[in-house]
């Protein structure tokens, strides 16, 4: 592991021109309504709350809280819908999702500058990652809908009826796109409700399925805050609940939804283990253990966020992680270098902040990127914990930031106890260059997603979701389809 | 010649692979289905409860940790002991649900069927509900199905025997580990069916089987923070409420009627199944 010599050249001092995306694309209105039946209610007819950039702290534009009865009448569309929808041949509900798919690509530029601008990640990641894998999803489940009888749940499956939708503001569009294509496909329909601090791209969205005729309350989409979620869990006419979120959420939201009888799916926190043997390939581990936590700020439920590291390279592996943590460009998010962006919101800051000071409070070494944050908006500079315990709170509560906790151990047997010594189940990463160890460890490992010699990866056709308190039910692939069929 | 006096049959509990009474020492009347005392059972307590749990978690690793196959044979073995006993179980599903032999024959028939469905399902569930996944990109994506863990059952009040087959088997051919509540006024066959299963080949602490009041028992299983799945087919009343204390700690929670025999059976296996996602990296 020496040091490669082009890392210590004064080229390393170089600095880039700004290089920002142009915000005309995005196409933003003062105010939004709520978008119901197949049309939008007038911004006037709502209780509007704005939608602050995270990067400047001002606001973007303003949006309806959805109240008891917005959601009531939500409901009531999608159920008006559902006959006809459910019964409609699958050939012609896919290509309603084809058609919304084509519309995502065709608008992915003005998708990816709302995004980041509603949600502070950088423009990087919404332009390669969310936007197009948003149209993925909506292509892959397209393709499902005429299929059904094929995907193992017997020769006629059927819907469930009305779900209920309720998604994270930390991939905003892509977990629209997951809850709805399934739902979709599967012959359900829907009502959406958007995070509060995120809820541009959805509206974007709601425009798209005006675009593409999809029939009035198959999608409704009702912004708001967590009273306009208890609306929906609440509502007697909804069948199904689909959360993504945190744990404290879902648990109560698995209360009602048990009292109520309906269909539930749960998608939660985590706190992932990224696990690096002593014979990872270096440079590829470096990079994803980078990419584990710092991708999104953090803001990602299978981050790895909990670096175990074999003993024998742990002082290495911390001090080639920390040279590639200093070269992270934190700043603008429309900047098209910019590698890590702003955090979401005050209130994600301060949990942030409280669980970092806890960490250096409980005896955790703090080490931190020495890079120049913005002046306003909420930021937090890539951060790494060493000298971590397992009893730590950095090390067993969920940051959802841009905050690794490091630990060692020496065995692999060691390895996968500590891993697996949470009560999360989301993801976690195993670094090693020899595959039967790989094979030995992900079999042991108690957690939905496994990724050997890679981090943060997502596919339409791959099943994503948790074991134990990080949920139940899976989006994606095949497997995604059952959450949304009654079998 | 005077006539032989019977040796009474004492039911116990089934622990850990051990029939130990209650340690709480509390048995309760067990009466058939004309309402005449059937035999006494052994009242569990909720430190018998959490021994159970304890037991299972302890027995579940061994039991997924055996090749599919082996799990297939020692479930077969279990229908082979039922087989071997089913006279005896004729005669106590009579007693309890107060039906013609006949019927009962053929329920216990089933039963025991079902059973060896169940054994023929340990090697092909990862084969049907696994698979790979043509991922965009250069990795090997592979999802395959792994058990929950420890199920708590609350088996079905009246359906004593084939019920519980349905509910017990479903997650233990999956690999899970269980421990059952039977049905409160018919435990019997339940206690029965864990007897034998304790000698067959089955691990101790897969299964084990509870007799006793179920609202004591089944809140204290519905609340316990070491089972990951619950099945409240013989709850009841109780199954709002004890799916929402499931959601202490995010259980798995198959609350519905079942409906038609084989449908149900594979919502069973997949209510306690988790998908683990692997996708490994291809290169040179």
């Amino acid at each position: 592991m020496d040091d490669h010599p082009a890392l210590a050249s004064p080229l390393n001092a170089l600095d880039y021109d700004p290089a920002p995306e142009s915000t005309a694309v995005a196409h933003l209105r003062e105010s939004y309504g709520l978008f119901v039946d197949g049309a939008f209610t007038a911004p006037e007819a709502s209780e509007q709350f704005a939608t602050l950039n995270p990067a400047t702290g001002r606001s973007l534009a303003t949006v309806a809280h959805g109240t008891v009865d917005d959601v009531d009448r939500a409901v009531a569309a999608a159920r008006r819908a559902f006959p006809a929808w459910s019964t409609r041949p699958g050939s012609e509900r896919a290509k309603y999702l084809f058609r919304i798919a084509r519309l995502i690509q065709e608008r992915s530029r003005e998708l990816a500058v709302v995004e980041t601008l509603d949600n502070g990640k950088p423009i990087r990641e919404t332009r390669d990652i969310d936007i197009p894998l948003a149209a993925a999803h909506f292509f892959y489940y397209a393709g499902w809908a005429d299929k059904l009888e094929h995907a193992g749940f017997g020769p006629a499956p059927r819907p469930i009826g009305v779900a209920g939708q309720i998604i994270p503001w930390n991939f905003p569009l892509l977990m629209a796109a997951w809850k709805l294509a399934p739902a979709l496909a599967a012959g359900n329909t829907c009502v959406l409700k958007p995070a509060e601090t995120t809820p541009l791209s959805a509206l974007v969205l709601a425009d798209i399925i005006q675009q593409a005729e999809l029939p009035p309350g198959v999608v409704n989409i009702v912004t708001g805050d967590g009273r306009t979620g208890s609306a929906l869990v609440e509502h007697p006419d909804v069948d199904k609940i689909a959360f993504t979120g945190s744990t404290e959420v879902g648990r109560m939201i698995q209360r009602r939804a048990a009292a109520a009888g309906k269909h539930l799916t749960l998608e939660l926190g985590g706190k992932g283990a990224n696990i690096v043997f002593e014979d990872a390939p270096v440079d590829e581990m470096v990079e994803g253990i980078i990419d584990g936590i710092f991708f999104n700020q953090g803001h990602v439920c299978c981050a790895g966020s909990r670096l175990l590291v074999q003993e024998s390279v742990a002082d290495e592996v911390v001090r080639r992680l920390m040279r590639r943590v200093d070269q992270l460009r934190v700043g603008d998010p429309l900047d098209k270098n910019t590698d890590v962006g702003a955090i979401n919101s005050a209130a994600q800051l301060a949990r942030i902040r409280e669980l970092a000071d806890a960490g250096e409070a409980e005896g955790a070494e703090r080490l931190t990127s020495a890079c120049a944050l913005p002046s306003e908006g909420f930021w937090f500079p890539p951060t790494v914990f060493t000298n971590v315990a397992q009893s730590h709170r950095i090390a067993r509560e969920e940051i959802f930031g841009p905050v690794l906790s490091v630990l060692t151990f020496r065995t692999p047997a060691e390895a996968v106890a500590k891993a697996n010594d949470t009560t999360y189940g989301l993801a976690c990463g195993v670094w090693s260059e020899k595959g039967s160890r790989t094979l030995w460890v992900a079999e042991r490992l108690r957690a939905g997603v496994v990724w050997a010699n890679t981090y943060n990866k997502f596919d339409p056709t791959s099943p994503f979701g948790g074991v134990r308190e990080s949920g139940f039910g899976r989006e994606g692939g095949r497997h995604g389809l059952e959450a949304y069929l009654d079998v | 010649m005077s006539e032989r006096l019977g040796v009474r049959k004492t039911y116990k509990l089934v622990l850990n692979g051990a029939f130990p009474r209650s340690e709480s020492g509390r048995s309760y009347e067990v009466l058939d289905a004309a309402g005449a005392l059937l035999a006494n059972a052994a009242q569990a307590s909720r430190k018998d409860l959490r021994d159970a749990v304890r037991a299972a978690r302890a027995a579940q690793p061994g039991w997924w940790g055996a090749s599919a196959y082996n799990r297939g044979q020692v479930l077969y073995r279990v229908a082979e002991m039922a087989e071997a006993r089913r006279e005896e179980l004729v005669d106590q599903v009579v007693a309890a649900e107060g039906v013609e032999r006949v019927h009962a024959t053929a329920t216990v028939e089933r039963a025991i069927d079902r059973i060896v469905w169940f054994a023929g399902w340990t090697d092909k569930i990862a084969q049907v509900y696994g698979g790979t996944n043509p991922v965009a990109g250069p990795y090997f994506n592979f999802s395959i199905p792994s058990p929950s863990g420890v199920v708590g059952v609350v088996a079905p009040a009246e359906d004593s025997l084939l019920g519980l087959v349905e509910t017990v088997m479903a997650p233990i051919c999956a690999g899970n580990a269980v421990v059952v509540l039977a049905s409160e006024t018919r435990p019997i066959p339940a206690v029965l069916l864990g007897e034998m299963a304790a000698t067959s080949d089955l691990p101790a602490g897969v299964l084990n089987v509870l007799t006793g009041r179920l609202a004591e028992l089944a809140p204290v299983l519905a609340d316990h923070e070491d089972v990951d799945g619950l099945d409240l087919a013989g709850a009841g009343e109780m199954r709002a409420d004890l799916a929402a204390r499931g959601a202490g700690s995010i259980k798995r929670v198959l609350a519905d009627d079942p409906r038609d025999p084989d449908a149900a059976a594979l919502r069973r296996i997949r209510a306690f199944l988790e998908t683990t996602t692997v996708w490994h990296t291809i290169g040179q």
